[in-house]
């Protein structure tokens, strides 16, 4: 099946509004003793193992958000630096991004309409859960300052990717920091990052 | 008409190219105390698509408790005990040998059937026929299989049952199923965003997953046979690390909406939300035992991730492990009887452990050392895990006692976060 041929069949599926599995089906297990299986003989989504195929969610296929000009996103403003770093085994906000926490939490007092989400990582090894709950330690402490700082609890959600998405997939000194990181992400006016 | 049948073709290639790279898998180890056997080949199955004795014995030494034996491929099969010379196997020291055939039947189907022997007593010990259309032989010979492990090893047979996975390709991430030797592998789920925790519920029928499609982690339940996911639990924060109830009614989730990851109880409807973990720490990976009446979890209240055991309601939490300063990720053999876990030990490497819970021994199964997500196979024997090789994520399999083992792996891709379904009835 040639790949220029799957995606013309996915056009038109996305088109025809998805699909749905054969209402008849094969019975799934063969049956003892030769007795006489009811089941009407199934579609081509029967598979072949004999038993029901299951269905497929595809997400791929959703629109990104688009971002307007904002001075969230001006280069030249500091609310548009979104990453606060941690060390090795540290779940607390250091000293040295205190400023730039302020700057947003000035920001979102002013702008009482406006939505965060901070989502926190973690560059351990290990069980996928756990780091979960770790990189949540962070940004549970991002939220925390932000509040102290001015911000509204309400504006703020803080949400964990885990070990799921680093930044940067070496194994330097240099990398891991990179992934010890918790981001601010804004929808707020033009900018719709969530 | 035209326009449904174009619509279900359609559907049909879509998903056979989406799942066009399937899982290979390599035995590593050997174990001790192989049951030596010979599987002839069935006859009249060379014809067909689908060549039944075949699969038969690819499952058989898949499961690294069997030592195939050449049978050479005599003129005509035997297809009874009298062709059989058990003389001849029993000098060449086999416990068994089975033998079995293909036959049309009415409807466009097939009669299969098959025999068990022991050599040494020239005894059969099972003889099955079975009804099949040509889709349904895969199936049927996993269940000859199964009955040829269960008689010989007092154990039932996982050859029918199918597993879960994830499987990453670039940014691109499917949650697949497939057999369980890794055969018509079907992504259902995709996404550009990441898919982990995949868990059955107890009938086979659904899957309960985290998804990071809207930035944050959320639990879905998706039904096999329905194309939708349905959002579990979506409360402020993280939501993950869904497990069943053994009656398939009730999940515990890992929720931060209160601050702070601890563990929840929700109805399968996603009604019901209650609290029973209240520490300051983070508590997680809860996992429930068979008789559903504790439930075992990671916590790190005691300054460090260890394993713990609670009563299924909340209430008063038992340590359960001692050793090092990194254990997670419990799960309970089916007999209720075995801990299994990932332990990190001084060297920094991650090894899935078991720990015998009336004796509380330990003892490590692996070698190899970035061990995560173990599952148990629904009979206890396996555990199947997700590890790393060569930089890339593998599947890997051991089997209880730590003696035989596999690796299962998709080319250029990672492959991470199995689940073994339950039992097919």
């Amino acid at each position: 099946m040639r790949l220029s041929t799957i995606l013309a069949a996915a056009s038109i599926i996305a088109v025809l509004g998805g699909c749905s599995s054969t209402p008849t089906q094969e019975g799934g297990a063969p049956v003892q003793e030769a007795k006489p299986s009811t089941a009407t003989p199934g579609g081509p989504t029967t598979g072949t193992t004999g038993r029901e195929t299951p269905n497929t969610v595809d997400l791929t296929k959703q629109q990104p958000s688009a971002t307007g000009p904002s001075e969230l996103t001006d280069p030249r403003s500091p609310l548009s630096r979104r990453s606060v770093y941690f060390d090795f085994d540290k779940y607390e906000v250091k000293d040295e991004f205190r400023s730039l926490l302020q700057a947003h939490a000035t920001y979102m007092s002013r702008n009482r309409t406006a939505r965060m989400l901070i989502q926190g990582n973690c560059d351990e090894r290990g069980s996928r859960e756990y780091n979960l709950a770790l990189g949540q330690r962070r940004s549970d402490a991002v939220k925390r300052t932000l509040a102290l700082l001015g911000a509204s609890d309400a504006q703020m959600e803080s949400v964990s990717l885990g070990k799921e998405k680093p930044r940067r997939t070496g194994h330097t000194e240099e990398d891991f920091a990179e992934n010890r990181r918790a981001d601010m992400l804004y929808n707020s006016g033009n900018v719709k990052e969530f | 008409m035209l326009k449904r049948f174009i619509l279900t073709a359609l559907c049909w290639a879509l998903s056979a190219g989406i799942a066009s790279a399937q899982l290979e898998i390599e035995i590593v180890g050997g174990g001790a105390n192989q049951v030596p056997i010979g599987v002839y080949p069935f006859a009249n199955e060379s014809g067909l698509s689908t060549i039944v004795s075949t699969i038969v014995r690819a499952d058989l030494q898949r499961s690294g408790r069997f030592r195939l034996m050449e049978t050479g491929n005599p003129v005509p099969l035997p297809a009874d005990a009298n062709q059989i010379n058990f003389g001849d196997w029993r000098s060449r020291a086999a416990d068994a040998v089975a033998i079995g055939g293909v036959s049309p039947a009415a409807n466009g189907r097939y009669e299969v059937w098959f025999r068990l022997f022991d050599v040494t007593k020239q005894e059969q010990l099972a003889g099955v026929a079975f009804t099949a259309t040509a889709a349904q032989l895969r199936t049927t010979a996993h269940r000859i299989a199964d009955t040829i492990y269960e008689k010989m090893t007092g154990d039932r047979g996982v050859f029918s049952t199918r597993i879960a996975y994830v499987v990453k390709h670039g940014n691109r991430y499917e949650l697949q199923v497939a057999d369980a030797d890794g055969y018509g592998a079907v992504a259902v789920l995709i996404s550009n965003e990441p898919i982990l925790s995949p868990v059955w519920s107890p009938d086979g029928t659904r899957i309960a997953y985290v998804s990071m499609q809207n930035k944050k982690p959320v639990v879905y339940i998706q039904r096999l046979d329905a194309n939708r996911q349905v959002t579990l639990a979506n409360f402020r924060g993280s939501n993950s690390a869904p497990a069943w109830t053994p009656d398939g009614r009730q999940l515990a989730v890992v929720l931060t909406r209160d601050g702070g990851s601890q563990i929840y109880m929700i109805n399968a409807d996603g009604s019901g939300v209650r609290r029973i973990t209240n520490s300051d720490a983070i508590d997680t990976e809860p996992t429930f035992s068979p008789d559903g009446q504790s439930i075992y979890f990671t916590s790190d209240r005691g300054g460090s991730p260890q394993i713990y055991r609670m009563p299924a309601a909340g209430g008063d939490a038992q340590r359960l492990t001692f050793e090092g300063s990194y254990n997670v990720s419990p799960r309970i053999s089916p007999d209720g009887k075995t801990l299994i876990y990932v332990a990190r030990n001084d060297d920094g490497q991650f090894h899935v452990t078991a720990m015998d819970l009336a004796a509380r021994q330990t003892q490590v199964l692996t070698s190899t050392t970035l061990d995560e997500s173990p599952s148990f196979a629904p009979n206890g024997k396996i555990v199947l895990y997700a590890t790393e090789i060569g930089g890339r994520g593998t599947l890997a399999a051991v089997s209880i006692d730590g003696r035989v083992s596999q690796r299962l792996t998709i080319p250029a891709s990672d492959v991470r976060e199995p689940a073994w379904g339950p039992f097919v009835n």
